[in-house]
């Protein structure tokens, strides 16, 4: 008989606290708590983390390469949304 | 180094690729961008990296049985801790690098389907027996040394998961080396018969490390490819002669020689000269025929196969939580 596949989890660690939690990697697993005690063992052996988080990879949805342009080229055209359209006098100060 | 076995043909159907799609892949390579899983890349370029990503991970993970065999002979409580905490290691970078190899679209269950059945090839230098407490010490300088020398350049090969794989365990991997040398350093300042039982090892394990770094240019038919899609960046010969050069020295500092007569440091270029490799015993290990080949799949089948009822039975208790839970949640509504 064939082994089921085990499910894969995304692997998320905050390092420390005032960072958001960041992708490191993923790990196979029957449930979230084994997830959860993989992640620990394989990510943060030396003091990595001070929190982890483990999700389901086939509940994320990805945004498709190719659509790189459609979705992100408009904003490249928008540079009023930079500060530094802007003209301001200098004796006006920072601002 | 774990790498080896990329100097052969790459099996699978040939593909004509749209030379297009090819140039701007190629464009993508040489302004150095990374590539992404989701990316499009040539057929070959996604085989080249499943085989050596692959083929990495099982090293590691084959790698975890000649120093498993000290871990209760450990001549204290220090050594111990270290060596357990360098076989974990071991096994954490296998994860890594299957995790890695999962990205291009294969799964950990194949590729280690392959290691058992013999399909898959993994470094020839774990197929040596560790046979003092020495060889723990060479392993250590000698095997993790020619590692690093090999990965580091690694961390900025054009894969972007790979590459981050290799810069986590280039992280961890100093620690091996250095807990190796000082095992071999503690040898040498011991009893005659302790630095006896160095230069044996010194003596054995010499040589399969150097083979490590995979066949001479001259008959690596792959590498030209590897080199231009930046899967590697520096050639074995030159990687070869990095290694030798950072090691002929720490191995004087030691008050060892080594096992080549032709070995020689040469004061125009600054490199150490070194003698021929017997590349027939390393053909001879790869395929299959070395000192441990078979001890090793062996052990590696039965924890696979040990382990079976483990697995098993964690997905059938998520699957009975899952439904226990479906059936409370029905219930309340």
């Amino acid at each position: 008989m064939a082994e089921q596949p085990m499910p894969l989890w995304e692997v998320f660690i905050r390092s420390r606290t005032g960072l958001a939690h960041r992708h490191v990697g993923s790990v196979h697993a029957a449930d979230a708590e084994m997830a959860l005690q993989a992640a620990r063992d394989t990510y943060t052996r030396r003091g990595e983390g001070l929190s982890i988080w483990v999700v389901p990879s086939a509940v994320i949805t990805a945004s498709d390469p190719q659509d790189k342009d459609a979705l992100f080229e408009p904003t490249a055209s928008k540079i009023y949304r930079h500060p530094s359209f802007y003209r301001i006098p200098e004796e006006v100060g920072h601002m | 180094m774990y790498s080896q076995a990329l100097n052969e043909r790459v099996e699978g159907p040939r593909v004509v690729e749209d030379p297009e799609k090819l140039a701007a892949f190629q464009a993508r390579i040489d302004a150095e961008e990374r590539i992404e899983p989701n990316d499009w890349m040539p057929e070959a370029y996604r085989r080249t990296l499943i085989r050596q990503i692959s083929q990495h991970a099982h090293s590691e993970v084959v790698g975890m049985l000649p120093e498993g065999n000290w871990i209760t002979r450990a001549p204290s409580l220090r050594r111990k801790a270290a060596l357990l905490a360098k076989v974990q290691d071991e096994g954490g970078h296998g994860l890594y690098l299957y995790a890695a190899a999962e990205t291009l679209g294969v799964s950990r269950e194949e590729l280690y389907e392959q290691l058992l059945a013999g399909k898959a090839k993994y470094s020839s230098i774990f197929n040596y027996p560790t046979l003092t407490w020495a060889d723990i010490g060479c392993i250590g300088w000698l095997v993790d040394g020619a590692a690093i020398m090999n990965q580091i350049p690694l961390c900025r090969t054009s894969y972007g998961p790979y590459a981050r794989a290799m810069i986590r365990i280039c992280k961890e991997e100093s620690f091996h080396q250095r807990q190796g040398y000082e095992i071999m350093l503690a040898l040498c300042r011991g009893t005659p018969e302790q630095k006896a039982m160095a230069q044996d090892a010194l003596n054995r394990w010499w040589w399969p490390s150097l083979m490590m770094f995979g066949p001479p240019d001259s008959e690596s038919q792959h590498t030209a490819e590897s080199m231009r899609w930046k899967i590697k960046r520096f050639t074995n010969d030159e990687l070869r002669q990095k290694f030798v050069d950072a090691t002929v020295p720490q191995g004087h500092y030691l008050g060892l020689t080594f096992p080549d007569p032709d070995l020689r440091f040469d004061e125009a270029t600054g490199h150490w000269r070194f003698g021929k490799i017997d590349w027939e015993e390393f053909k001879r290990v790869l395929a299959g025929h070395g000192p441990c080949n078979r001890e090793r799949l062996a052990a590696r089948r039965e924890a696979h196969q040990e382990g079976a009822w483990v697995r098993e039975a964690a997905l059938a208790h998520a699957a009975k939580r899952r439904a226990r839970e479906r059936a409370h949640k029905i219930a309340a509504e």
